[in-house]
């Protein structure tokens, strides 16, 4: 990218006025600015979602689908009119292809335990990557271990990218589901789930998408990318813990049975028997976290105000910076050289302990993660245990990418690197 | 930057450069594995006790300089005690690291001479579970636990 063109790119996304939207980033940590390079964890949250919530509580609480009274109409109404929020960022057909979940974790679970304890037998297999974060690894072998199903592993190559042809060759008779990251939450890697949904439509394969770290940087269609399932956090998009999101084509979600029993997904309950609930309610027992959805929904608001072009050139700007700048550092390395890279780089620092450098970056009011980041078969891969990662936001800045160079010249300097 | 070479002394990089004891120890009569699943943290203690006392000791692990240079000083430092005297140092270990009070936590540290490096740590809570790693580890094979020690 050239000076000019970054200069526009910064224009049209206003990082100082955007910093300014996220209360947190004012305050100070060990008496210095806070420089918060972990978004990819968790991120902050801007006083729109802040204020959404806080005023869902003070006006408009009531518990949904129950209540006759105007306020739990009220409640009702701003539920799904969150859910209608999330349809649109995915381009979903349909509303009722929306089930809120507590997160990513939860929505592939209920996958696993619903779609694949109904639909998966023994010696059926599910395909995955070596780049998955535990939470699309663990539930695939819960259901290996209770129903003999096969988990095979597509493997990447040294500079983090998915062997495509090895991934090809792994699809056989027997794959009866493929659940694939959309973006590598250890490596950053943006993986081709376009080619991935197209080879597994030639062998009618319904795919899962991982895109937890894919939503905070991308527009994201489901209808193109023509996925079956697609998973992601409400936390790491700006929006409150708690809450997260299940988008399942309406066929597939009909054809699987609830995978927990309670209030709201029923419509009728005798002791003999049960009728459940339509879509999505079906995948919605008991009280759902309404008030999250509710702050989901101004988190995706604030994204959409902003614009996915916006942010998607200021942080591909901020994280080439960020990349030119780590570089220069001597002995540092950078796990994984992707093509395509979002939100995140990890690295490490002439064998420097992860913990060591996040505490000595912590010292200076830096937030980075350090450790094997939920997805330790990652860290195999390369040879480390751990690595530190630094990962970005719409807030962050150069300023915070020469704070993160500068504390990582104290770690060079304490361990006479 | 002083704080940090409070955390980060002198003594502790040249015990993660070159540390004593490192390796399996043949014939240990005592043994434990432990972990902090958290960061990855890794250290199996051996010891070989005679009459009582502390006759050898090795160590073998990964982990950050923390926890690394514990396991490298406590080996040094654990050398021909007995049982009992081992266990009351990591009392005091563990108050020097812990205590609320400034002088409490000095006072502890105070008769543990070299240990006494990781004063710096109670200023990093997050860090002390590091430094107590091998401590744990240790006990653990005092008791001779089979269970692999786990810090979280
Ligand atoms: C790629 C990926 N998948 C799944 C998860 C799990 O998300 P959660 O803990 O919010 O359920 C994460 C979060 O770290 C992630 O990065």
């Amino acid at each position: 990218m050239s000076a000019r063109q970054a200069v526009t790119a910064s224009r049209s996304l206003d990082v100082a006025r955007i910093r300014a939207d996220f209360p947190i980033l004012s305050r100070r940590v060990h008496g210095k600015r806070l420089v918060f390079l972990d978004s990819a964890a968790s991120a902050q949250k801007p006083q729109a979602v802040i204020d959404t919530e806080r005023h869902f509580y003070e006006a408009e609480y009531a518990n949904v689908h129950r209540g006759v009274y105007w306020l739990s109409q009220r409640a009702t109404d701003a539920y799904e009119a969150a859910r209608e929020k999330v349809r649109g960022l995915l381009n979903a057909r349909e509303t009722r292809e929306i089930v809120f979940v507590r997160g990513a974790t939860e929505a592939i679970n209920l996958v696993a335990q619903s779609y694949g304890r109904t639909f998966l037998s023994a010696g059926d297999e599910v395909l995955i990557t070596h780049m998955e974060h535990h939470a699309n690894i663990v539930p695939w072998q819960m259901l290996r271990d209770e129903k003999g199903i096969v988990l095979k592993v597509a493997p990447i190559d040294d500079a983090g990218e998915l062997d495509l042809d090895a991934f090809a060759r792994l699809i056989g008779p027997r794959t009866k589901l493929i659940a694939v990251t959309h973006v590598a939450n250890a490596l950053g890697t943006v993986l081709p789930v376009e080619a991935v949904t197209r080879l597994a439509k030639m062998y009618g394969i319904p795919v899962l998408i991982d895109g937890c770290q894919a939503v905070p940087h991308q527009a994201v269609d489901v209808q193109a990318l023509d996925c079956d399932f697609y998973v992601f956090s409400g936390h790491k998009l700006y929006g409150p813990t708690g809450i997260g999101v299940l988008y399942g084509k309406a066929a597939l979600l009909a054809a699987m049975p609830p995978w927990q029993g309670g209030g709201d997904m029923i419509r009728a309950v005798t002791f003999e028997k049960t009728e459940y609930n339509e879509l999505p309610w079906k995948f919605e027992a008991g009280t759902p976290h309404f008030a999250g959805a509710v702050g989901l929904g101004a988190a995706i608001a604030y994204v959409q105000s902003i614009g996915y072009d916006a942010i998607a050139t200021h942080e591909s700007e901020l994280l080439a910076y960020a990349i030119r700048e780590l570089s220069k550092i001597n002995s540092l390395r950078i796990i994984g050289q992707p093509r395509r890279r979002s939100g995140v780089v990890s690295f490490d620092l002439g064998g420097v302990h992860p913990h060591d450098i996040g505490t000595i970056l912590d010292h200076d009011g830096i937030c980075v993660r350090a450790g094997h980041h939920c997805a330790q078969p990652t860290m195999d891969r390369f040879g480390v245990a751990a690595t530190v990662r630094a990962s970005f936001a719409i807030y962050n800045d150069r300023d915070d990418v020469d704070a993160l160079v500068a504390g990582l010249s104290t770690v060079r300097e304490v361990f006479r690197l | 930057m002083s704080e940090l070479r409070d955390l980060y002394q002198e003594v502790i990089l040249d015990h993660v450069k070159r540390p004593r004891n490192s390796g399996a120890l043949a014939g240990a009569s005592h043994r434990a594995d432990g972990d902090n699943p958290l960061c990855g943290d890794k250290v199996t203690i051996f010891l070989s006790i005679e009459d009582g006392r502390i006759a050898d000791v090795r160590f073998q692990g990964r982990g950050c300089a923390i926890s690394l240079a514990s396991a490298s000083l406590m080996t040094e430092a654990i050398k021909d005690k007995t049982e009992a005297e081992v266990r009351a140092m990591f009392e005091r270990f563990h108050t020097g690291l812990t205590a609320r009070d400034e002088e409490d936590a000095a006072n502890a540290l105070a008769d543990l001479d070299k240990l006494a490096v990781f004063g710096g740590v109670r200023e990093f809570p997050v860090r002390v579970k590091c430094a107590t790693l091998p401590w744990h580890t240790l006990v653990a094979a005092l008791d001779r636990a089979t269970q692999p020690v786990k810090t979280e």
